[in-house]
C-alpha cells in the first residue's frame, strides 16, 4: 500500500464523519424559518439579477435623449412605457440598471468573501499548523496589517492600479481576511494534535498536504459561517467605494452607486425613485443574506448544543 | 512721452466717500441703490473645499483669491464688469514702448498694525512669489504677467534683485515687462503680486496668518479660521476706504456635499451656494429671485490625444466627425440646464472684446451634422463592419460622468462608435493626461485674464498645458504675432477657425455659474466674468 | 501581567516601523504627486517645491528623515496639500473634533446596544426581541452617506430643530446628527452581539440555579450575566473605539465637523503624503493601545485567562 492511499483512505473516513455533521447541520438550518426563507428570496433576487433584464425591452446603457432631463414628468415608473422602475436623471432604463447593479454588488459579496475566506483559511492553518517561530512572525504581521487604516490602502490600490472590477474585487476581499486567518489559526490548533492528523505525520505526509487535505476540511464550518457573515460587509464597503466615486465604471454600476445618486435625487425630491428602488431591492439582499449568515451559524456552531 | 492712464478716480472716490458718510451718518440706505439696509450685515456663502491656503503669494484657487482680495489690497482692483480700477495705487504710467508700467501709490493706505502701504511692501510680494524658497505654486503666474527675469528667478539662475520690479521711492513702484502685454494691468489686480509684510512673516513664520497674527491692508481682516469648518472676516478700522465698506462680516462655510449645501441654503443657514447640475430648472421655477445663473469664464472639451492616441483620431475626418455627432444643445438643455451656453469655439463666448467667428458646423441643425458626420465616418472607413473603439478618461464627477455617458451614446447611436468610460481619480487623470496616456480626455479651461490669449494660447506647440500636443505651425505663428498686434482680434479668430477645421479639440460648452441667492443680498458683480468679487462691494438689503 | 505589557509595548515599535515603511512603499508607487493640477506649474517651480518637501532625496533617506523627525522631535512635517499648515497642526485641530464626537457616539452606541440587547434577549421571541432584532440588522445594514442626508433634511430642514452642520466649539446641537450618523451601526452591532451571548448566558446552569435560588430578576442579570456576556463585545469595541474616535470620512463631510476624518479620503486623492503618514501612524499607535487595554479587560472580567 502506497503512502498516497493510506492518506486517502484517512481523509475518507473524515469524509463519512463529516456527512454526518452536515445532516446535522442540515436539519438545524431548515427548521431556522427566517433562514429558509431568506434562501428563497436570495435565490429569487439571484435569479432576478442574472435573468432580470429578459424582462425589458430596455438595455442598461441606452440614453433616450428624449427622456434626458426629462425624467421628472415623462420618466416616471410605469408599466406602459416598459420603464418598470422610471429612468434615471440621464435617461437610461432604471430597472435594467437596478438589475445589473443588484449582479455586481452580489458578484462582488460572494468574490470578496471567497478571496477573504480562502487567503485567511490557507494562511491562518499554515500559523496555526506550523507554530512555534513561524506562527509568531506570521501572526504579528497581521497585527501590523490590521493597524492599518484599511480605507486608505483600498483607496490607494484602486488609484494605483487603476479602477476595475477585479481590483476591487480583490481589495474588498484583502481587506477582511486577517480577521479569518486569526479565527481558523485559533481553530487548527486545536485541530492538530488530533489522531488523524498524528497519523499523517507519522507516515510522512509533506505539511503542505496535511494542511490542504486534514486541517483545511475540518475548518469548513467556521469558514461558511464567517464568510456567510462577511457577504452584506463586502457589499456595503463596495456601496462606501462607489460613493467615493472609485465603484464600477460606467455604464456599470452596482447598489451602492444607485443608491448614491438616488441620495441626491432624494435632497431634491422630485424623482424620489430613483432612490427607493435601488433601497429596497438593497435593504432585501442585505437582509437575506443576514438571515442566511444567522442561519448557517447557528446550524454550523460547534457549541451549539 | 509718455500715455496718461487716467482711471475712473475722481469720480468714483468721491462717490464712495459720500456713501461711506451716508452710511456712517446712520441712514442706512444705499448710497448709489437707494435700497434700506438690513441692520446686521452678515454674508454666509459655501465653499466646496478648504483653501489649500490663503496666504497671497501661495493661494493656489479660486475661492483662496476672494478671501485674498478681501483680506488685502493690490495695485490695482476690478469693478463690478471687470474693469481695472484703482487699488492701493490711484494710477499708473506705460512707456511708450509699452514695457515699464510706474504706479502711483495712495498716501493714505494703512495696514491693520499702522504701518504706512510702501512701494517696498510690494516689492518684497513680487520677489517673495518668484524666490524658489518661497516655493509657490502660482510662481508662474509672474511669467504670464510677463515681468522681467521672473522664469530665471524662479528656477534659481537669478537672485529675486534682478525681477522687474523696484521701488523708486515709498509712493512710486516701476515694473518692467518683457513684451507689451495689453492685459498686465488687470494682472495686477491678482493676489501673487500683493504687497508682504516681510518683517510680520518673519516673526511668526508659518503661523503669520492666524487671526492673532495677520496683518493686513484690505477692507477686512481675518477673525477666525477653522480648517474644514469655516472661516470668518471681520471689517478691518484700518482700511482707507473703510467708511465705504458696509458688510461688516463674512463667513465662508466649507461643506463638501453640494446637496448638504443646499440644503443647508433652504434652512436658512447660507446666503449663497452652488446649484447641483440638472437642478436649476426646478430651482428657477419655484424660486425665480434665487435661482440665478450668469456667465463664468471657462470652457469645456474634450482633447484628442494628437500624438499617441489611436492611428483612427489622428485622421481629421474622424476628428471632425467625433466633434459633430456631439450634441451640444442635449448637453447644455437636459444634462447640465443651468444656462450653460454651447460652445464650437475654445474662447469662452462672454471675454470682453471677443467676437465668436463664424464656424461653419455652428450653424447646422444637429440633423445635418450627424448626417455629415456619418458620411465622413464612411470616408475614413469606419462603419459597422469596422467599428472604431474609443476609451474617454474623465475625473471623478457626477456631471463629468454624465456627459461622457451621453457623448458615448451619442457616438454610439449616430456613428456606431463604441466608446469605453474610464472615470479617474484626480491625481491619477492628471497623470496620464499630462503623459498622454490616453486616447481621449474630458477637460476644462478658466480664464486667468480677460483677454482670448488665455484659451488659445493652450493650442500653440510650446504651451505646457496643450496636453492633446495639438500642434500647427499656422497656429503657432498667428498666437507669435498677436502678442505684439495692437488689435489682435482677427489673428485670434483665424486661430479658432483652423482649429475648429482641424477639429483640434471637441469645445463642447461654455459654463455659467448657476447660483442660489438669497434675495437681499446685493451688488453681486454677476457682469464680472472672472467672478473677481469683493465683499466690501456686497450689501444686505432691509427685508421689505 | 506586568510583563506580558511591556513585551506587547515592545512589539509595538517594530510594527509602528513596519507601517510607516509600507505606507512610504505605497505613496512612491502611485500616480500623481501632491503638486500636480491641471495647470501644472513649469518644471522649474515643481523642482522647487519637491526640494522644499524633501521629496527629491532618494526614497530610504526620506524615510530615514521621517522617522528622525518622527521619533525625536515628534515633528510629523508640513502638510503638502494646506500650504500654511504642518500635520501636527492639522491633527491637533481636527482630533479633538473627532475624539470629542466619536467618544460621545461609542457612548451612546454601547448603552444603547447593550440595553438594546438585554432587552431583546430577556423578551427572547417576544415581539419586543423581534423589534429589536430588526431595528437593529436595518440600522446596521443602512450606510451612513444615507443616513446623513436624512437626518439633515428631517432635523434641520424638515423640523428645523438643528443647525445643518458646523461644529462651533463643540455645541451639543452641532453634535446630535454626527453621533446618531455615526453611532447608529456600531449600535446595532453591539446589540446583536449583546443579544446573542446574553442569550446564551442565561441558559447556562449558573445562571439557572441563581434564578432557581430565588433571586430577583434584576439581580441575576446585572450581578451574574451581565459580566460574562460583556466578554465577545469586548473584542469589537476595541477596533471599534479607534475607528469611532478618528472620525468619519461621511460625518466630517456632511456635517463639515472640521474632523480629521475627512482626511482618510482626501489625503490619499490629494496625494498629502505627509498627512496620510501622520494618519497611519495615529490610528496604528491607537489599534495597538486599545487592543491591548482590551486584552487586559478581557484578563480582568475572565479570571481564567492569564498573560
Amino acid at each position: 500500500m502506497t503512502m498516497q492511499s493510506v492518506a486517502g483512505d484517512v481523509s475518507g473516513a473524515e469524509v463519512i464523519e463529516g456527512r454526518s455533521l452536515w445532516q446535522d447541520a442540515k436539519r438545524r438550518f431548515l427548521k431556522n424559518k427566517a433562514a429558509v426563507v431568506s434562501a428563497f428570496v436570495f435565490l429569487f433576487l439571484c435569479i432576478f439579477a442574472f435573468f432580470g433584464q429578459f424582462l425589458s425591452q430596455y438595455d442598461r446603457e441606452t440614453i433616450d435623449f428624449t427622456l434626458m432631463g426629462a425624467n421628472a414628468y415623462k420618466g416616471v415608473p410605469s408599466f406602459e412605457t416598459g420603464h418598470y422602475f422610471g429612468v434615471d436623471s440621464d435617461g437610461r432604463d432604471l430597472y435594467a440598471r437596478t438589475v445589473q447593479g443588484l449582479r455586481i454588488s452580489i458578484m462582488i459579496g460572494i468574490v470578496g468573501s471567497l478571496v477573504a475566506g480562502i487567503v485567511g483559511t490557507l494562511y491562518g492553518a499554515t500559523a496555526g499548523y506550523l507554530g512555534g517561530r513561524v506562527d509568531g512572525i506570521m501572526m504579528r504581521t497581521v497585527d501590523v496589517l490590521m493597524s492599518i487604516p484599511f480605507m486608505f490602502v483600498l483607496i490607494l490600490m484602486l488609484v494605483m492600479f487603476g479602477r476595475s472590477i477585479t481590483i476591487l474585487f480583490i481589495g474588498v476581499g484583502l481587506i477582511s481576511w486577517l480577521d479569518m486567518s486569526r479565527i481558523v489559526r485559533g481553530q487548527t490548533l486545536s485541530i492538530k494534535n488530533k489522531e488523524f492528523v498524528e497519523a499523517a505525520v507519522a507516515i510522512g505526509v509533506s505539511p503542505a498536504k496535511i494542511i490542504l487535505r486534514h486541517i483545511v476540511p475540518n475548518l469548513i464550518g467556521v469558514v461558511v459561517v464567517y464568510m456567510s457573515l462577511l457577504v452584506p460587509t463586502m457589499i456595503l464597503t463596495e456601496s462606501f467605494i462607489s460613493f467615493l466615486g472609485l465603484g464600477v465604471q460606467e455604464p456599470n454600476t452596482s447598489l451602492g452607486a444607485l443608491l448614491n445618486r438616488g441620495a441626491g435625487a432624494l435632497q431634491s425630491g422630485v424623482t424620489t425613485w430613483q432612490f427607493y428602488f435601488p433601497l429596497t431591492v438593497f435593504i432585501v439582499l442585505l437582509f437575506a443574506l443576514f438571515f442566511i449568515g444567522d442561519g448557517l451559524r447557528d446550524a454550523l456552531d460547534p457549541k451549539d448544543r | 512721452m509718455t500715455i496718461r492712464t487716467t482711471l475712473l478716480t475722481g469720480t468714483a472716490s468721491a462717490l464712495i466717500a459720500l456713501a461711506g458718510a451716508a452710511y456712517a451718518d446712520g441712514h442706512a440706505t444705499h448710497p448709489v441703490t437707494g435700497d434700506a439696509l438690513a441692520s446686521e450685515q452678515v454674508f454666509t456663502y459655501r465653499v466646496l473645499d478648504d483653501f489649500p491656503s490663503i496666504d497671497p503669494q501661495l493661494i493656489e484657487d479660486v475661492e483662496g483669491s476672494a478671501v485674498a482680495r478681501d483680506l488685502f489690497e493690490g495695485l490695482m482692483n476690478e469693478d463690478a464688469q471687470g474693469n481695472v480700477i484703482p487699488g492701493v495705487a490711484t494710477g499708473f504710467e506705460v512707456s511708450d514702448d509699452g514695457l515699464v508700467y510706474t504706479f502711483t501709490l495712495r498716501d493714505n493706505a494703512m495696514w491693520s498694525d499702522g504701518v504706512k502701504v510702501t512701494a517696498q511692501h510690494f516689492v518684497d510680494g513680487i520677489r517673495r512669489a518668484a524666490d524658489p524658497a518661497t516655493a509657490s505654486d502660482y510662481a508662474w503666474y509672474l511669467e504670464v504677467t510677463g515681468i522681467v527675469n521672473a522664469g530665471a528667478v524662479t528656477g534659481g539662475d537669478m537672485p529675486v534683485e534682478e525681477l522687474g520690479v523696484r521701488a523708486i521711492d515709498d509712493a512710486t513702484l516701476e515694473i518692467t515687462i518683457d513684451a507689451p502685454r495689453s492685459y498686465f494691468p488687470q494682472t495686477a489686480t491678482f493676489p501673487t503680486l500683493f504687497p508682504a509684510r516681510l518683517d510680520v512673516i518673519a516673526e511668526h513664520g508659518d503661523n503669520w496668518m492666524d487671526p492673532e497674527n495677520i496683518v493686513v491692508n484690505g477692507a477686512y481682516t481675518l477673525s477666525e479660521y477653522t480648517p474644514q469648518e469655516r472661516l470668518t472676516r471681520v471689517r478691518n478700522e484700518m482700511y482707507w476706504n473703510n467708511d465705504a465698506t458696509i458688510l461688516d462680516e463674512v463667513t465662508a462655510l466649507i461643506i463638501n456635499d453640494e446637496n448638504a449645501a443646499l440644503t443647508r441654503y433652504f434652512a436658512g443657514e447660507l446666503n449663497m451656494t452652488d446649484v447641483p447640475a440638472g437642478q436649476f430648472p426646478r430651482l428657477s421655477e419655484e424660486y425665480p429671485t434665487q435661482a440665478i445663473s450668469f456667465p463664468n469664464s471657462c470652457s469645456y472639451y474634450y482633447l484628442f490625444n494628437h500624438v499617441s492616441g489611436p492611428e483612427a483620431i489622428q485622421d481629421v475626418r474622424v476628428r471632425q466627425a467625433l466633434s459633430l455627432a456631439v450634441d451640444r444643445g442635449v448637453i447644455v438643455d437636459s444634462v447640465l440646464a443651468g444656462g450653460q451656453r454651447e460652445a464650437y469655439t475654445f474662447t469662452h463666448w462672454a471675454i470682453p472684446g471677443w467676437e465668436t467667428p463664424d464656424i461653419e458646423i455652428a450653424n447646422l441643425t444637429q440633423e445635418e451634422r450627424n448626417a455629415r458626420a456619418a458620411e465622413l465616418m464612411a470616408e475614413a472607413g469606419y462603419g459597422s463592419d469596422n467599428p472604431l473603439e474609443l476609451e474617454i478618461i474623465y475625473n471623478t464627477s457626477d456631471s463629468h460622468a454624465a456627459i461622457a455617458v451621453a457623448i458615448g451614446q451619442m457616438w454610439k447611436q449616430t456613428l456606431g462608435v463604441e466608446t469605453t468610460l474610464a472615470n479617474q481619480e484626480w491625481g491619477t487623470y492628471l497623470d496620464t493626461r499630462g503623459e498622454q496616456n490616453y486616447e481621449i480626455a474630458r477637460a476644462g479651461w478658466c480664464a486667468d485674464y480677460a483677454e482670448p490669449s488665455t484659451y488659445l494660447d493652450l493650442l500653440t506647440t510650446e504651451s505646457s498645458y496643450n496636453d492633446g500636443r495639438y500642434s500647427n505651425a499656422e497656429v503657432d505663428a498667428l498666437m507669435q504675432e498677436a502678442k505684439t498686434t495692437e488689435d489682435p482680434l482677427a489673428l485670434y479668430q483665424q486661430v479658432e477657425t483652423i482649429a475648429a477645421e482641424e477639429a483640434a479639440i471637441i469645445p463642447i460648452y461654455h459654463y455659467a455659474s448657476v447660483r442660489m441667492m438669497s434675495e437681499n443680498l446685493k451688488n453681486w458683480p454677476t457682469e464680472n466674468l472672472l467672478q473677481n468679487w469683493y465683499s466690501r462691494d456686497l450689501y444686505i438689503a432691509a427685508s421689505e | 501581567m506586568f510583563s506580558f505589557i511591556v513585551r506587547r509595548l515592545a512589539v509595538a515599535v517594530p510594527t509602528l516601523l513596519i507601517l510607516i515603511i509600507l505606507s512610504f512603499m505605497l505613496m512612491f508607487a502611485a500616480p500623481g504627486g501632491p503638486f500636480l493640477s491641471e495647470r501644472p506649474p513649469p518644471q522649474q517651480v515643481l523642482d522647487n517645491l519637491n526640494a522644499k518637501y524633501g521629496l527629491d532625496q532618494p526614497y530610504l533617506k526620506q524615510i530615514f528623515d521621517y522617522v528622525v523627525n518622527v521619533v525625536f522631535y515628534f515633528d510629523f512635517g508640513p502638510s503638502f496639500q494646506y500650504r500654511d499648515r504642518t500635520v501636527n497642526d492639522v491633527i491637533a485641530q481636527g482630533f479633538p473634533v473627532t475624539l470629542t464626537y466619536g467618544f460621545w457616539s461609542f457612548v451612546v452606541a454601547l448603552i444603547v446596544g447593550i440595553g438594546l440587547g438585554i432587552a431583546a434577549a430577556i423578551k427572547h421571541n417576544t415581539w419586543l426581541d423581534y423589534l429589536a432584532v430588526g431595528v437593529s440588522i436595518g440600522a446596521e445594514m443602512l450606510p451612513n452617506f444615507i443616513l446623513a442626508p436624512i437626518l439633515l433634511l428631517t432635523f434641520t430642514l424638515a423640523l428645523g430643530w438643528l443647525p445643518g452642520g458646523g461644529w462651533n466649539g463643540g455645541e451639543w446641537q452641532y453634535m446630535v446628527m454626527p453621533i446618531i450618523a455615526l453611532s447608529t451601526s456600531y449600535m446595532a452591532s453591539i446589540a446583536r452581539i449583546t443579544r446573542a451571548s446574553m442569550i446564551e448566558v442565561m441558559n447556562s446552569n449558573f445562571i439557572r440555579t441563581a434564578k432557581a435560588k430565588g433571586l430577583p430578576m434584576r439581580t441575576v442579570i446585572f450581578r451574574h450575566a451581565l459580566k460574562p456576556s460583556l466578554l465577545p463585545i469586548l473584542s469589537f469595541i476595541g477596533p471599534a473605539f479607534v475607528a469611532m474616535v478618528t472620525g468619519s470620512f461621511v460625518v466630517d463631510s456632511f456635517f463639515s465637523t472640521g474632523g480629521i476624518g475627512v482626511f482618510f479620503v482626501n489625503a490619499a486623492f490629494n496625494r498629502d503624503y505627509a498627512v496620510m503618514m501622520g494618519l497611519t501612524i495615529l490610528v496604528g499607535s491607537m489599534t495597538i493601545i486599545f487592543s491591548l487595554i482590551v486584552d487586559i479587560l478581557y484578563a480582568w472580567i475572565d479570571p481564567k485567562i492569564r498573560y
